[in-house]
């Protein structure tokens, strides 16, 4: 470690320093409680991004240590997950603005669990060795289970956190053991080191189940079935906001280490894993879609619905080549964006605690709100994967992966599955549109709408006008595709 | 930005200014919208004078306009018409007229939705037949699904919801499927399936149709086939064939007229068009292969449909059954796979948009009237609605093919073109032809004659002056089409000769091509039958 190394680490110490100072704000008294938390914590995302920035440009001239090198990589593929995540924690911030001044709870202690549970995300995306990647892993997860029960007296809330917690801490055992056995293997936890090592070793049963745990441990987060349980209630009981991060921001974290972990350190072990996690990722694919077909709770269907995209994404990762991890890529900013849409419409119809949350509460809402119920759509739709929309974009990135990659069978699965998908989104759709009489009531006030506006626009203008996002996420992909050694798609 | 993409986006153009007018002036709203439809259909007349019917090779898609849109994919907005199209998008912007008047009386809540949704969707029909690009074509494809959705689910009759959703959720099943083979198509072009041991061409990647139609013939047959099968099922269930129509009622008795309107007269017509312009062309050995299996749906489809016409109490179930039968006739035309099926099948679906879209707009002027559709309920029209009885005879007549009406030309040239190719196909079709004329002519029957016994049938208005000028434009069309269809003919000789030199490259040296294009075909066809 030197002083070079700071620079490479800088925006999660800036992080950090500010997450820390924003938890000491209200015990200093005096100047300091007359402070906004919400702009205060949006300073912090601002001086965060601005200092990822200033980094990325700052190490093209640095050298890194060989320890921190090992361990720790600021590439392209980690800055674009940071910048998501940098993104999607500003918007959940303005989203939870409301919610915080309703509750009798400090939003100095909520905003700092938020920006420590990105500063894990971060240091997820970066991870190229497993233990950072545990560590970043264990510093969100940790920051996710108090925020989960951040309803300290609702017993709804409190259930979702202890939930949370136990099958969270069990699943992080399994992972842990599961580096453990790779480790044991290859000697070493580097994903670079790892794939060096497994290039030279033919079959190992020690490996194998190293590999299977590991993977179990990281479906866990992403919540793939069947280690699925516990999403729709936590979904449900935790505070809206928190459940929209966990469904957004902590879900696309976990999907930049499955894809970094699989296509960096794993993937000459590919015809190993490649069958269960096409096994796992259909069964999400249609226990999700189905299971959601039958929910009168936005946020349990939500929650199943998020479950289905995990086994979508996860296609990304089984296809193993240019094309599948691109769509990760893609899919991950179109999925953030679209359901951080709908969270925010969720939260507009909130009347109390715990409403906003039955399909019947969107009836009528096209007459009240027409603009907001059209943005309604245009998600519901980017969800579904019907052009114009950005999740088409992001579907068919996913879709053409599988297919190239042989997985045909799959593929089917998959598209039927975003078929049967449309069902249950139409029917918040048929909600709002097609039922009469009744007249929803909300509470629009002025962030949710510019959440609501910024994944508008992103949605539509990134369904319409794909190409600037495809070349960047190409751009961004580029070295964690040249460290798998995979053949470059022929389209560039 | 050229003609092919102010003809697509006036309607858009027309939505939007629609949003800014206030919800409450209902008749500015209908003006507004129709001012931009028959722009739309003037701008789209402009086509048809200036097309060049005698294009071949690269003339043959003209009006070509190609803009870089994802380089990255190798997605081009890539747009061109050859005849077909041509057809196809006149019938749109025509129909487009024609629904959207048909609507004045009949929508009377919520007008500045359901007036930017119509508009939304003929932006969609129309995109989807320019686009010479796949990618590009799926997209416009999908877009026209969710304002017919809206459409049927706001405005439609009491099981809206119902008929809305499976709507939606039919296509939407097989067009998704379809995408799988759109990228299976995309990826032997490009760079193979290596894991399935498919090579692939090392071709530029490329969602080109008119790249596919050349590399259609070195696809390995096994990969053809399932290719064939995507895109079957998202054709199929548009078209609808036999076992997939069993959304087309429910659509169609519930959406409101005009959304029937568009419904039998261009939605259906995307499935047929996706076979003439995709499949038939790009997959020709799965075409020869599937012929039979797909003959006999039609046949059945054809039958079936006509004797479930016969027995239905409900007019708009009627008409909606009889698509099933005439498109079945399409289907069969097309997969006689000879110029002279082909030809016939591409004028019968612009006939079927006529006849049967002026049949809908009929059924719906009277349910206007009486809100029922029930044929029980009526009896002896004829002496209360003299105008609206003859209007409906000349479309029903069309409808079942009595010669000197549009009708008669497309069935006759599909039994022709079937005939050529078999004489027991050409016997199953005569077969539905009588059904049709016995269907049509029973409800006719039991609706105008007969005593008028039913009171509140005897105050009952005629038509008025702007039903009559709706209903006289689409039966100037029919007689036009009936008496003059050389013109029509000779629009599509060409790109139905190019298909069928994609997909049966043997039949041209079988039988050097010597129909004079401007002389009645009819005749022609008869010399040149085997």
């Amino acid at each position: 470690m030197n002083w070079n190394d700071t620079i490479y680490l800088l925006p999660e110490i800036v992080l950090t320093i500010g997450a820390s100072a924003l938890l000491l704000v209200p015990v200093m008294g005096g100047r300091g409680a007359k402070l906004s938390a919400k702009w205060m914590m949006l300073i912090l995302l601002a001086i965060t991004a601005g200092t990822l920035l200033y980094s990325s440009h700052a190490v093209e001239t640095i050298d890194q240590s060989r320890q921190l090198q090992a361990m720790f990589a600021l590439d392209p593929f980690s800055i674009f997950f940071k910048l998501l995540f940098i993104a999607a924690i500003g918007i959940l911030v303005m989203l939870s603005e409301d919610f915080l001044a309703e509750s009798r709870y400090s939003p100095w202690e909520y905003y700092s669990l938020l920006a420590f549970a990105l500063c894990g995300m971060m240091f997820m995306a970066s991870g190229v060795h497993l233990i950072t990647i545990y560590i970043g892993l264990e510093l969100l997860s940790l920051s996710s289970y108090i925020l989960a029960g951040f309803y300290k007296s609702e017993l709804k809330s409190t259930e979702a956190a202890m939930k949370y917690f136990i099958l969270g801490a069990v699943s992080s055992g399994i992972l842990l053991y599961g580096i453990s056995l790779v480790y044991g293997v290859c000697g070493s936890l580097n994903l670079l080191d790892i794939a060096a090592a497994m290039s030279t070793i033919v079959t190992n049963d020690a490996l194998m189940f190293g590999i299977m745990l590991l993977g179990a441990g990281l479906c866990f987060k992403i919540a793939a079935v069947p280690f699925h349980v516990w999403t729709p209630d936590v979904y449900e009981g935790a505070p809206t906001p928190i459940a929209a991060f966990l469904s957004t921001a902590s879900k696309a974290a976990a999907f930049s280490i499955f894809a970094r972990i699989f296509y960096v350190g794993l993937h000459d072990f590919h015809l190993d894993w490649n069958y269960v996690l096409a096994t796992i990722s259909a069964l999400s694919m249609i226990v999700g879609n189905l299971a959601a077909l039958t929910q009168d709770n936005v946020k349990r269907m939500l929650a199943y619905s998020s479950i289905a995209h995990a086994g979508y994404i996860l296609l990304g990762v089984i296809s193993l080549n240019a094309m599948g991890l691109r769509g990760i890529l893609v899919y991950s900013i179109v999925y953030v964006f679209a359901n951080l849409g709908i969270w925010a419409t969720v939260l507009m119809l909130r009347r109390h605690q715990y409403a906003g949350e039955r399909i019947d509460d969107f009836e009528g809402l096209s007459r009240r709100a027409p603009l907001w119920a059209f943005a309604m759509v245009i998600f519901l739709l980017s969800l579904g994967g019907i052009p114009p929309t950005a999740g088409f974009i992001g579907k068919y990135f996913l879709f053409a992966a599988a297919v190239q990659a042989g997985f045909g069978w799959l593929a089917i699965i998959a598209v039927l599955m975003s078929a049967v998908s449309m069902f249950y989104y139409l029917r918040l759709v048929v909600a709002m549109y097609l039922r009469e009489g009744v007249e929803a009531e909300f509470a629009i006030t002025s962030p949710l709408k510019i959440v609501a506006g910024i994944c508008l626009i992103v949605t539509l203008a990134l369904g319409i006008l794909p190409a600037p996002m495809i070349d960047q996420v190409i751009a961004s992909s580029s070295n964690v595709a040249a460290r798998a050694a995979l053949t470059p798609h022929a389209g560039r | 930005m050229g003609i092919l993409n102010i003809v697509t986006y006036i309607p858009l153009l027309g939505a939007v200014v629609l949003l800014f007018l206030p919800k409450q002036s209902g008749a500015a709203i209908r003006y507004t919208a129709t001012f931009f439809a028959v722009v739309d259909f003037i701008a789209s007349l402009y086509l048809w004078f200036n097309f060049n019917p005698h294009g071949t090779g690269a003339q043959l898609f003209q009006f070509r306009e190609t803009y870089s849109w994802i380089p990255s994919l190798g997605v081009q907005y890539d747009f061109g018409i050859d005849g077909i199209s041509l057809l196809l998008i006149l019938l749109t912007t025509f129909m487009g007229i024609i629904a959207l008047v048909s609507s004045y009386t009949a929508i009377d809540h919520r007008q500045k939705e359901y007036y930017i949704l119509l508009l939304l969707l003929q932006t969609g029909m129309i995109g989807t037949f320019c686009a010479l690009d796949f990618f590009l074509f799926y997209v416009f494809w999908e877009i026209m699904l969710v304002p017919m959705y809206f459409i049927i689910g706001i405005w439609g009759g009491p099981r809206k919801l119902y008929a809305a959703i499976k709507f939606f959720l039919y296509t939407l099943t097989g067009s998704v499927v379809m995408l799988l083979s759109i990228l299976a198509l995309y990826f032997f072009n490009d760079g193979g399936i290596p894991f399935l041991n498919i090579k692939g061409l090392g071709n530029a990647a490329t969602f080109s149709v008119l790249q596919y139609h050349n590399i259609g013939h070195l696809i390995p047959p096994t990969l053809q086939f399932w290719i064939f099968i995507g895109f079957f099922l998202g054709f199929a269930i548009k078209v609808p064939m036999f076992p997939f129509h069993t959304w087309l009622p429910d659509a169609h008795v519930e959406a409101p007229t005009a959304g029937s309107i568009i419904l039998a007269a261009v939605l259906l017509k995307m499935g047929t068009y996706g076979f003439v312009r995709f499949a038939l062309p790009i997959l020709p050995d799965a075409t020869k292969q599937l012929i039979i299996p797909i003959v006999v749906l039609s046949i059945i489809g054809i039958i079936y449909g006509a004797l479930v016409s016969l027995v239905q109490k409900d007019m708009k179930k009627l008409v909606a059954y009889s698509s099933v039968s005439h498109l079945g006739f399409v289907m069969l035309g097309m997969f006689a796979l000879n110029p002279m099926g082909l030809k016939g099948s591409v004028l019968q679906m612009i006939n079927h948009g006529i006849s049967t879209g002026a049949l809908f707009l009929l059924v719906g002027i009277i349910y206007e009237r009486r809100h029922t559709r029930m044929i029980a309920e009526y009896g002896g029209l004829a002496k209360q609605m003299p105008v609206y009885a003859t209007l409906f005879l000349i479309a029903a007549l069309s409808s079942m093919g009595l010669p000197a009406l549009n009708g008669f030309i497309g069935e006759f040239t599909i039994l022709l073109g079937a005939a050529n190719r078999s004489i027991v196909w050409a016997s199953f079709a005569a077969v539905g032809i009588v059904l049709g004329a016995a269907y049509l002519l029973w409800l006719y029957q039991r609706v105008f004659w007969g005593p008028l016994d039913n009171p509140a049938n005897k105050t009952l208005l005629d038509v008025n002056r702007r039903e009559i000028g709706l209903l006289l434009a689409l039966v100037v069309i029919m007689v036009w089409m009936g008496i003059k269809p050389a013109v029509f003919f000779d629009m599509i000789e060409e790109p139905v000769n190019y298909i069928v030199r994609k997909v049966d490259p043997a039949y041209f040296d079988k039988k050097p091509i010597e129909y004079p294009s401007a002389a009645p075909v009819v005749v022609s066809a008869v010399e040149t039958t085997r």
